[in-house]
């Protein structure tokens, strides 16, 4: 933590933390997942559950059986023996209560809008890349780049996470229960990131918009990371989110760093004149 | 991208070439090139296993110069031969493919000494040479290489491994990795990744002495580290000092006679699963590696940037 420095961003007459914009408004209304909807989408009935067993099955047959079972209206569905294979779950466009026993690979639950994903284990990288909205919980640790690139959701690790968590981040929420790698939030563009352990170096590299809330030690910021003064609005909203990721930890919310962006660097000085009016 | 993988049983000698060969298959999508194993077996009797090539495999996807090969059998008596006027002593010999060899011999002086004397042999290379030690590599996939050589049954502690995509240099033996820490013996290194200042290092180290058999960039490490411990760096040590000396993106595995270390560079930019327990420790750039050798629910992790570990057999 020594290296922060004390400047914030709200002295410097940049962050104010209102939450403006079109993506904003959708990715942080409580009720977002009632908020999308697919003209091919599956009528399904989370009563009515079944299982995959994925033991000797390739990726593309267990994506293709979750595809028919929520064409026969099957609203859980539970694969086991995953065996952390590689891209399983992904381009789920449905709601869907999908409950993983076992561990994923590379790449698991990557683009999906709606299900609510619960995984027993550990993931590989790049998990829930892409994510529009939904919820994925996952029990144990997590490989780098989590939560590459996500548009909304909840994403929740509830052990650790390697580098790159939130990277090019555009909207939603991460919470990590444990520790975090190096460039966490780098290039992030909206949404936001809750570490409640210990960060690596370079938190919030390039970090364009959107929050970071981190609960232990911070290695190092990156270029244009600064800290803002927590809100009592940030520790409801803290609170709320903490809650519904079912994480069991003690938090002083009153010790958590938040981090946002300073908006120095050059990319601000090319924005759009509506976005620069947003940013500033 | 390359595949990289290894294992160390704690105290326990089992069959590592069975286990390495399963990882590295799983790891097969990561580089079709060619396999490598460094394999830490039980020995023979304290001697030294010297494993050489006299020629390169220059089957269909080798980028290797096409030979005749009647030149191997001439070269291997001219190993013999040095071997024989070195003062060592050939115990055993046997011939694995037609360019490929693996001998038993004791020998009291000089490896460095020996190891030059060798690879005088035109086109002869060294794969290692070692007490526990023995290196393996080919073109193909984890299966071939390991039926070609026999290793499934091998037994041993611990092994590491690499499936190679070749990028910026041949689809050849000399290419492949594992690469032998020459002239240390029982030291051999497998890396994912990219080095950027290689030729830097390359050239300050043939200034010392050190000698390089490819122009692949991992070999970089192995003679890094041989140079390290030549001056008396601890192997951790000398782990550590590659995080700052080496540019580029890497994670790489090292193992000597006992241990087995996985370095990660200081932007964690090449993936690492690690599972540990009282037993073993199982390192892969996949999970779905490890879960070839330990099928059931385990926690793993990935290492964490600027990371450096050793576990001892």
């Amino acid at each position: 933590m020594a290296s922060i420095k004390k400047h914030k961003s709200t002295e410097m007459g940049l962050h104010d933390e209102v939450l403006t914009g079109r993506t904003q408004q959708v990715f942080f209304n409580p009720e977002e997942t009632e908020n999308f909807f697919y003209h091919d989408a599956h009528k399904v009935d989370f009563n009515k559950r079944t299982e995959i067993d994925a033991n000797n099955l390739e990726c593309i047959d267990i994506n293709r059986k979750i595809n028919e079972l929520m064409a026969k209206g099957y609203g859980t569905i539970v694969i086991k023996n995953p065996g952390s294979k590689h891209s399983i779950g992904v381009g789920i466009l449905n709601k869907l209560n999908l409950i993983i026993e076992g561990s994923l690979g590379y790449f698991g639950i990557g683009s999906v809008d709606g299900p609510v994903v619960r995984i027993s284990g550990r993931v590989g990288w790049s998990c829930a890349e892409n994510m529009m909205a939904g919820k994925v919980v996952v029990e144990k640790n997590a490989g780098s780049c989590f939560g590459a690139a996500i548009r909304g959701g909840d994403l929740i690790c509830k052990g650790s996470v390697g580098a790159r968590s939130g990277i090019d981040m555009k909207g939603g929420t991460i919470i990590v229960g444990g520790d975090a790698g190096a460039f966490t939030g780098f290039m992030m563009q909206r949404g936001r990131i809750v570490i409640l352990g210990d960060v690596g170096p370079n938190l919030g590299d390039s970090l364009y918009d959107g929050t970071i809330f981190v609960g232990g030690s911070i290695k190092s910021l990156g270029a244009d990371a600064v800290e803002a003064e927590l809100t009592d609005l940030d520790i409801a909203w803290l609170k709320r989110k903490i809650k519904v990721s079912e994480i069991d930890k003690k938090i002083d919310y009153k010790k958590i760093t938040k981090i946002v962006s300073g908006k120095k660097l050059w990319n601000y000085d090319n924005l759009e004149p509506t976005e620069r009016k947003g940013a500033i | 991208m390359c595949g990289i993988a290894g294992i160390i049983h704690k105290g326990k000698s089992t069959n590592v070439g069975g286990e390495m060969q399963k990882m590295l298959q799983s790891l097969k999508h990561r580089g079709p090139d060619s396999t490598g194993y460094a394999l830490y077996g039980n020995g023979e009797s304290n001697n030294y296993i010297l494993r050489f090539k006299v020629g390169e495999n220059v089957k269909e996807g080798s980028s290797a110069v096409m030979e005749d090969e009647s030149v191997y059998q001439e070269r291997v008596e001219q190993v013999n031969s040095k071997i024989s006027t070195s003062g060592a002593t050939l115990h055993k010999e046997e011939q694995i493919t037609p360019y490929s060899y693996r001998y038993v011999i004791s020998y009291d002086g000089d490896l460095l000494d020996l190891a030059k004397q060798i690879e005088s042999v035109e086109m002869t290379e060294i794969l290692s040479l070692g007490k526990s030690l023995e290196l393996i590599k080919d073109i193909g996939d984890a299966s071939v290489v390991a039926n070609q050589y026999d290793l499934s049954d091998f037994a041993g502690t611990h092994g590491i491994g690499h499936t190679r995509m070749a990028t910026e240099s041949g689809v050849d033996i000399r290419s492949a990795h594992p690469y032998w820490a020459y002239p240390f013996s029982d030291v051999s290194v497998v890396h994912n990744g990219q080095l950027t200042n290689y030729w830097n290092n390359r050239r300050a180290l043939e200034k010392k002495g050190m000698r390089f058999m490819s122009t692949c960039d991992s070999e970089l490490i192995a003679v890094y580290l041989a140079d390290k411990i030549r001056n008396g760096i601890d192997l951790e040590e000398a782990m550590r000092g590659s995080l700052d000396d080496l540019d580029g993106v890497f994670t790489y595995l090292v193992a000597t006679k006992d241990k087995l270390g996985m370095a990660k560079d200081h932007m964690a930019a090449k993936p690492m699963v690690l599972y540990e327990s009282d037993d073993l420790v199982a390192l892969a750039s996949e999970e779905v590696a490890i879960r070839t050798v330990l099928p059931e629910e385990i926690d793993t992790y990935d290492p964490y940037e600027g990371e450096v570990k050793v576990w001892q057999a």
